[in-house]
Formats: C-alpha cells, sequence, structure tokens
C-alpha cells in the first residue's frame, strides 16, 4: 500500500516505486471479456520488465490459440479486434489534453495498418482498463509507446498467421495493410474482421517481438488530425461535469473557514427542512444533496456552524519562504532528506575567482484547471460503488474510496470521462470521497462540482521553495563548485547539468504553510528557476555572454543540440532596442530537453511586456508533431503565468485571491510571436512532452530582465519583484 | 426564452443565472462553468446576436431574449466556418474553453467580417485557455474569417 502522510499532504509522484500497489485481480473473468466484446482477438501486454508469464504461438491448424493463460495483473496495455473490424486499444492512462488518444491510436496503427477511424481508444475505466498508477511525470508515451507498438506488431503477427491458415497459404506470401489481409498471388483477401469472426484467441506479447523502427515511420511521427475533435467545436463532448444521469442531483459540501478550523457546533435544521433535501453529517463533514443547484446552495446557506479556528501561526504570504527554512522536517509523506556529494566544494568555493550567493524564491502557485473538480457517484446497495470522476488517478482513487468505506475493491469502478485539464493537480482523491459520502445518503447518483472559489482553497498547490545556492567559477569562466540546497520544492530538476568537479546538493522537506502536491513538472520549475538563473549570473560575474558560459560549462550533447537550435533561430547576437533584452535558459526534464530564448521590453514602471518567444525541443522520436507542439507551447504559455504573474496570497488560514479576477493568468494579449523548433531524434528512446515545456521559461525572462534593466529578481513572479526593485531604486 | 430556435417556459428563481438554467434545467451542457463572475469566457453565449457571459446573467434579465448557444451554431450536420477552422487547425487541447472560444470567435467575426489584430484581441481578451492553445485558436480565427469572405 502507498505510504500517505496525513499531516503533510504531499503527493510527489516522481518516487513511483512508492506507490507501487499490489496486483488487482481483473474484474471480469477471461469468458466474461469475451462476453461483453462479442469474441474476437485480445492481444495483452506485459509492463516491461515484468516476466511475461505466457506467450501465444498460434501454431495449430484450426485457427484457435491454446496459450497458457495470461496473468491479467501483469498486463499492463490491451488490444482487441472484433468481428465488426473495430480495433480498440485499452489503456489505464486518462486524457486531459494531452492527445493520448490520437497518438495511442498512430503507435499502434503504424505496426497494424488499418484506416485510423477504425481504432477506439478506451482509458480511464477501472473495470475495462489495465491498471495504472497514474497519468502524470509525461509518461504515457514513454512508457505505453514501446508496449502499444508491441501489442500491434503481436497483433499483425497474428493476422497473419489467421490468414496463412485461411488461404492454405504461407504467411510470406501476404500482405498486410489498411485493415486488410491479402494474398497477392490470387487476390484473395480477407478483412481483420473476418479473419477473427466466430473466435475467441487471447495471446499475450513477446518481449522479443519485431517491431518498425521509429526511422522507417510512416504514420507515427505525422501530425495526423486530433482525435474526437469534432465533438468539442460543438459542445458534444462530455466532461464529468457535464454530465447528467436520470435521477441525478447535487451535492455541496459546507466549508470551514479556515484551515485547520474544527467545526464545533452546527444547526442543519432549516436545511432539513426544505423539500428534497437530504443532509449528511459525519463528523466535521457536512454536505447536503438537493435536487437542483439553487436549493443545494441554499440548502449550504441555511446551515448554522460555529467553528474553532486555529490559533497555530499559519503563515502568511511574505514570510512563506523564510518560514520554508526556519520549520525543516525529517520526512514529508515518502520524502526524506536528500543529499549528493561530489568532490569537496569548500574548496571549490574557497578557490573560485567568483562566488555568486543567492537565494531564489518560488511561491504557491494554483494549477487552475480550467474546469474545476467534478465527480458523479451513485451506490449500488451499500457496498458497490460507480464514481464518475475528472482524475488524473482512477486506480488511486479507487484504492482510496475502496479503503475510506471499507469495501473491496472490485466492488468500486471509477471511470474518468475525458477531463478539462489536469496539470498534476487532479491526483487525489478528495472530491471524490466526499461525493461518494453524499451519495451514500440517498439513492441515485449524486453530483458535486466544485466552485472556482473550492478549486483555489481546497485543492493543493504547488510546493513553495526557498533554494540558497553557491556557485563557484574560475577565472576562465568554467565553474568549479555548485552547493545548492532546496527548502521544500522538490527534489525533481536538482540534478546538475554541467560539468563541475565540486557539487553538494540537498533536498531539505519542510513544514509547508499551504497543502501542496505535484505540479507540472513538480520540483523542477522551482529547482530549474534557481540554477539557470544562478548559471547566468555566474557568467555574468565571469564576465562572460551567457551563450558562451554555457557552451563552455555543457558536455550533454541533447542540452547542446536544443541550445544551439534555439541561438540559431532566436540569432542571439543580433541587435536590441534600448529597453529590451535576451534571456536564454536550457534544461532537461523527464527525458525531454528544452531551451527558451526570450526578449523582453521593460517598462519605466517595471512593466514586462515579452517581445518574442523561441523554443526548441528534443524527446525522442516525435509520434505527432503537432500534439508535441501543442504541449511544448502551451506549457511555455502556462509557465509565462507562473513566471510573470501569479502568486497565491494567503494569511490566517484563508487563501486571499480565490478567484480569476485576484489571480493572473496569462490571455491572448501576452501571448508573443512564438516559435518551437522540435528535434525529431528517432535514435533515442521516447519521452513525454507534457511537462518540459515549462521548466525554462520563467529563468529565460529572469535573465531577460536582468539584461533589459541590470537587476537581478531572484523570487517570482517577476513582475512584481521588478516593480518593487524600480519602486524601491526610484525612492532612493 | 428562446434557445436555439426552440422557445421553453422556465420555472426557477429569477435569481438564477443562465448558466445554471441552460445546464441543468435544459440539459445544454455545451456551456461551461469556468469561473462564475465573467473572468474566463467558457459559458459564452449569444443573446440577440451579441456576446454574453451567460454566469453572470440573472434569468430575471432573460424574458423574451433569443439565445444561441455552442449547440446551436452548426447547421443541421455542417458545421460553422469557425467550427471548422476550430478543427482543422487542431485549436484545442483538453477542449474545455472550445464552446466558449467558438462563439465569442463567431460574434467576433459576425461584427467584423476581417478583423485586426487589435479587434481579434478585444472581442477574445476575455476568454482563457489555461492549456495555452492560444497560438492555433488565432489561427483558427483568421482562417475562419478568411472563409467566410469567400477566401479560401
Amino acid at each position: 500500500m502507498h505510504e500517505h502522510d496525513d499531516d503533510l499532504d504531499l503527493v510527489e509522484p516522481e518516487r513511483y516505486e512508492l506507490l507501487e500497489r499490489p496486483a488487482y485481480r481483473f474484474d471480469v473473468g477471461r469468458r466474461g471479456f469475451f462476453r461483453g466484446l462479442g469474441g474476437g482477438l485480445f492481444v495483452g501486454a506485459t509492463f516491461a520488465g515484468t516476466p511475461n508469464g505466457a506467450s501465444a504461438r498460434p501454431s495449430e491448424p484450426t485457427g484457435s490459440t491454446r496459450p497458457r493463460p495470461a496473468r491479467r495483473e501483469d498486463l499492463s496495455a490491451w488490444l482487441h479486434i472484433a468481428k465488426d473490424e473495430t480495433i480498440t486499444i485499452y489503456s489505464g492512462r486518462v486524457e486531459m489534453g494531452q492527445g493520448i488518444r490520437t497518438s495511442f491510436a498512430q503507435l499502434v496503427a503504424e505496426e497494424l495498418p488499418a484506416p485510423l477511424d477504425q481504432f477506439r481508444v478506451v482509458v480511464g475505466d477501472t473495470a475495462l482498463c489495465p491498471y495504472d498508477r497514474g497519468t502524470w511525470g509525461s509518461q504515457s508515451v514513454p512508457r505505453q509507446s514501446p508496449i502499444l507498438r508491441r501489442v500491434g506488431a503481436t497483433a499483425r503477427q497474428l493476422l497473419l498467421e489467421l490468414a496463412s491458415q485461411h488461404f492454405d497459404v504461407p504467411s510470406g506470401e501476404l500482405e498486410i495493410a489498411a485493415g486488410s489481409v491479402t494474398h497477392t498471388a490470387s487476390g484473395d483477401s480477407a478483412t481483420f474482421g473476418a479473419l477473427v469472426d466466430g473466435e475467441e484467441l487471447e495471446a499475450v506479447v513477446e518481449d522479443d517481438v519485431d517491431v518498425i523502427p521509429a526511422s522507417d515511420w510512416k504514420l507515427a511521427g505525422t501530425p495526423v488530425p486530433k482525435v474526437g475533435a469534432r465533438a468539442f467545436v460543438t459542445g458534444e463532448h462530455v466532461y464529468t461535469s457535464d454530465l447528467r444521469p436520470d435521477g441525478l442531483q447535487y451535492g455541496m459540501v459546507l466549508r470551514p473557514p479556515s484551515f485547520g478550523a474544527d467545526l464545533t457546533t452546527v444547526d442543519t435544521s432549516l436545511a432539513e427542512a426544505m423539500d428534497g433535501v437530504t443532509v449528511v453529517k459525519d463528523g466535521d463533514f457536512v454536505g447536503v444533496v438537493a435536487p437542483d443547484p439553487g436549493t443545494a446552495e441554499a440548502a449550504i446557506a441555511s446551515i448554522d456552524a460555529t467553528w474553532n479556528e486555529s490559533r497555530e501561526d499559519r503563515g502568511v504570504t511574505d514570510t512563506q519562504f523564510s518560514r520554508l527554512e526556519s520549520r525543516p522536517v525529517e520526512r514529508m509523506a515518502w520524502r526524506t532528506r536528500t543529499e549528493t556529494h561530489r568532490g569537496d566544494v569548500s574548496s571549490g568555493l574557497a578557490e573560485a575567482a567568483h562566488v555568486v550567493r543567492a537565494t531564489y524564491r518560488i511561491p504557491y502557485i494554483a494549477h487552475v484547471p480550467l474546469e474545476t473538480r467534478s465527480g458523479v457517484a451513485q451506490w449500488t446497495g451499500s457496498n458497490k460503488l460507480d464514481l464518475w470522476a475528472g482524475t488524473q488517478s482512477p486506480f488511486g482513487n479507487r484504492e482510496d474510496l475502496a479503503q475510506k468505506f471499507g469495501l473491496s475493491e472490485a466492488n468500486v469502478r471509477v471511470q474518468v470521462p475525458d477531463m478539462g485539464s489536469g496539470y498534476g493537480g487532479k491526483t487525489s482523491s478528495e472530491s471524490a470521497i466526499e461525493v461518494a459520502r453524499l451519495a451514500k445518503a440517498v439513492d441515485g447518483p449524486v453530483k458535486l462540482h466544485w466552485t472556482r472559489e473550492e478549486e483555489f482553497t481546497w485543492a493543493y498547490f504547488r510546493p513553495a521553495a526557498s533554494i540558497n545556492a553557491r556557485v563557484g567559477v574560475d577565472a576562465r569562466g568554467r565553474l568549479v563548485a555548485w552547493e545548492q540546497t532546496t527548502h521544500n520544492g522538490g527534489l525533481t530538476g536538482l540534478d546538475c547539468q554541467y560539468r563541475v568537479a565540486n557539487e553538494h546538493r540537498r533536498f531539505q522537506p519542510a513544514r509547508a504553510d499551504l497543502r501542496q502536491g505535484s505540479y507540472r513538472a513538480v520540483g523542477s520549475t522551482a529547482n530549474k528557476f534557481a540554477a539557470e538563473s544562478a548559471t547566468d549570473e555566474a557568467a555574468h560575474a565571469a564576465g562572460k555572454d551567457p551563450l558562451e558560459f554555457r557552451r563552455d560549462n555543457l558536455d550533454d550533447a541533447r542540452l547542446i543540440d536544443v541550445m544551439e537550435a534555439a541561438v540559431e533561430a532566436f540569432d542571439w547576437g543580433a541587435d536590441k532596442p534600448n529597453g529590451h533584452g535576451f534571456g536564454l535558459a536550457v534544461c532537461k526534464d523527464k527525458g525531454g530537453a528544452i531551451c527558451n530564448c526570450v526578449e523582453v521590453a521593460v517598462g519605466d514602471e517595471g512593466e514586462v511586456t515579452i517581445v518574442r518567444i523561441i523554443s526548441a525541443f528534443e524527446a525522442g522520436p516525435i509520434i505527432n508533431p503537432a500534439e508535441v507542439e501543442a504541449q511544448i507551447e502551451g506549457s511555455v504559455i502556462m509557465g509565462i503565468g507562473g513566471a510573470l504573474w501569479e502568486v497565491i496570497e494567503y494569511g490566517d488560514g484563508k487563501i486571499h485571491n480565490p478567484r480569476l479576477s485576484q489571480y493572473r493568468v496569462p490571455r491572448f494579449s501576452d501571448i508573443p510571436p512564438m516559435q518551437t523548433i522540435l528535434l525529431d531524434r528517432r535514435d533515442r528512446s521516447p519521452s513525454g512532452a507534457g511537462e518540459c515545456g515549462i521548466v525554462a521559461i520563467a529563468p529565460a525572462l529572469a535573465n531577460a530582465i536582468f539584461d533589459a534593466t541590470g537587476e537581478r529578481i531572484r523570487q517570482l513572479p517577476l513582475e512584481a519583484g521588478l516593480r518593487r526593485r524600480i519602486g524601491q531604486r526610484q525612492r532612493r | 426564452m428562446e434557445v436555439n430556435g426552440t422557445v421553453h417556459q422556465v420555472d426557477a428563481a429569477a435569481t438564477r443565472t443562465l448558466l445554471d438554467i441552460l445546464r441543468n434545467h435544459l440539459g445544454l451542457t455545451g456551456t461551461k462553468y469556468g469561473c462564475g463572475e465573467g473572468q474566463c469566457g467558457s459559458c459564452t453565449v449569444h443573446m440577440n446576436g451579441a456576446p454574453v457571459r451567460a454566469c453572470t446573467l440573472p434569468l430575471s434579465a432573460c424574458f423574451g431574449k433569443r439565445f444561441v448557444t455552442v449547440e446551436g451554431l452548426a447547421d443541421g450536420n455542417e458545421l460553422h466556418p469557425v467550427q471548422v477552422a476550430f478543427v482543422e487547425e487542431r485549436a484545442m487541447q483538453c477542449g474545455f474553453c472550445t464552446p466558449g472560444m467558438v462563439m465569442a470567435a463567431k460574434a467576433l467575426l459576425d461584427e467584423h467580417a476581417d478583423p485586426t489584430d487589435a479587434q481579434i484581441l478585444t472581442a477574445m481578451n476575455g476568454n482563457i485557455c489555461r492549456c495555452g492553445a492560444y497560438p492555433p485558436i488565432l489561427r483558427a480565427i483568421r482562417r475562419a474569417s478568411e472563409r467566410m469572405r469567400g477566401g479560401e
């Protein structure tokens, strides 16, 4: 079972092995599976690295295989070919805008050639799909890509063997294309559906099945249109918050006035007297279920509650960083203090020609998914639960619900309708548990749809960080020592990407003021803001151009490639108008490499206008260039918000800016001309693109602001910091 | 009130918002809730041809008005040029902002067939896309504008 510290609810899914859960029993037995699907051919693939317990060799002449039974709990993806030609891919991942429906179909179709409209991708259903820990960490493509290719290749092999038996010719004389297998010489042909009709065939992928090398891809690697796009523009696409099953009622939860408040008295009599309202009281949890949202709101408003608010010092925005430094903890969830040493940092610093000493500060910010979290729950009896939820971790939610309500997991089904984005913010189960609790009190389905204020207050935030760095450079501009301590923030991105002989890096967990959890790229937005700002400061201390400095100190070919591609497109050496500055940052994250070059213009009061952004990105072979470009561009744009304006203001256990009118996110007018260069490296293994794009934009902007103004802003958000600095300058 | 050509009798408190009525009483869930304060544009619909934020419009202001939601934009199976352009330009990732974007863009092009960049920004700046699909959305708007002027 996963370790879960309830006090400090940090969900940091980097240490995947700690989230490993025991293998599940498959809900539907093999016969039931085929009954549900109506016969056909089923191909499953194990997790990479687990022993393949079974294999299929369809060598018997009757066209049916008798494989040793596959262990369902080892399977990580499966595919089904039905007699009606539908090819269904099942994956435990979820779709939240990153386009895996499209890329998964492309990957399989590359190996198993059939028109793309014959493919269906089923994701996010704990009853139908293979177990998956959760959709985070940009892992959908790198983990599922090799598996899906092997699944497709195995299916291709099996269909060729079936056709070989069917036509009674050697399989070498057969051609497979466009959903059919053809015997070239005679012209006989059979569709996939015809070949599997009447069969119940099952196979598990062999680890050594041949797949088409990425360099030969014809379909994968092309920008095929987004699957299901039409439904988005007509409003037909159904999100969790749109579900309206028969008999639906609406739930709402009574919220405390501040974090850490205890309920002392509650009078729900007015709510109970309202027509159709059910009141749920369970310790500090108080909620209502009503026939319509208006009645639910009125019922909640009618509740008279008194709370014992916490007398603890819960911190304020302005002191968050010093509080992180002064309140270290040994463990945060499963994350302990982590240190790496190499060489002798003290000597390195002592002997350095220049030493940069800096503290970088990264505040709590919110994910702001456009769809606030929501769920629909329905109980059957008292021990069977159905939940539809916009969650990144349907299997995680299932486990949490089973635990909370004392159910067996087989009796909990979680389905994820594609959701209105997550960005790492929808991994936890709090709204699922809330709606399940409310639904338990009534018959029929109940929907809970958080308000924007609830989303800004009761979800978790990106961890704040205070990062101390001392960086030593020799007289030639070579890094000689790097000492970094990250308080809170995270471990991801703390690694050093430059050549340096002496290093001491420390991640120190801390007691955070606010509930925190994974954000897009987890700790990297904090650690890379610090690292790439410090690198720039070291360059300037040594009198070097930031690009030249990086060229002198980088050995990593992937970083060099993206950096050179970006600076060339940007024209790093070009002249700049007055008040303009150039900035550069290059980083790796989750196996991808990103470089941002930016040009900014700074106004007299410190207003920052971004003039242009160049992004260069590489993550192995590109399955769908249009989707990857969308992810990188989208991440950079999201990152602009965190870099320039976003900050959660809080005090007395309350969030002071829980509204879009008070929390600035990037809009159309904030977007400058952007160019995104994608490096397609088919010789490398694939990495995901969902997060890497967000990690370099903040330091690139900080570096550009320094270039434009001479002011080094070491705290995010940058614009507020710059305005303060300019205000101080003007008052002197 | 008339919605997408059909007249509805709505029986609800006058203070309920049009968004609540559309989604929860009329079952038209294409129009989305994003913020409840008219800041994100997800709830954009047309009232007598002009774009409005349904989340800030009380039912009392809706009597006798003619509304069009995203569900009413297409002509049967035939998508509106704005919708076609959004699909062709892949102008969405999670797609949650898309109905609001499409409605705001259509209203813009109805008023300015060949909008300047400034007019596009003024019309669209009230619509947020958190996934950051702004560049392809702008390309879709320009493409739709060209098509509607007979350019393609």
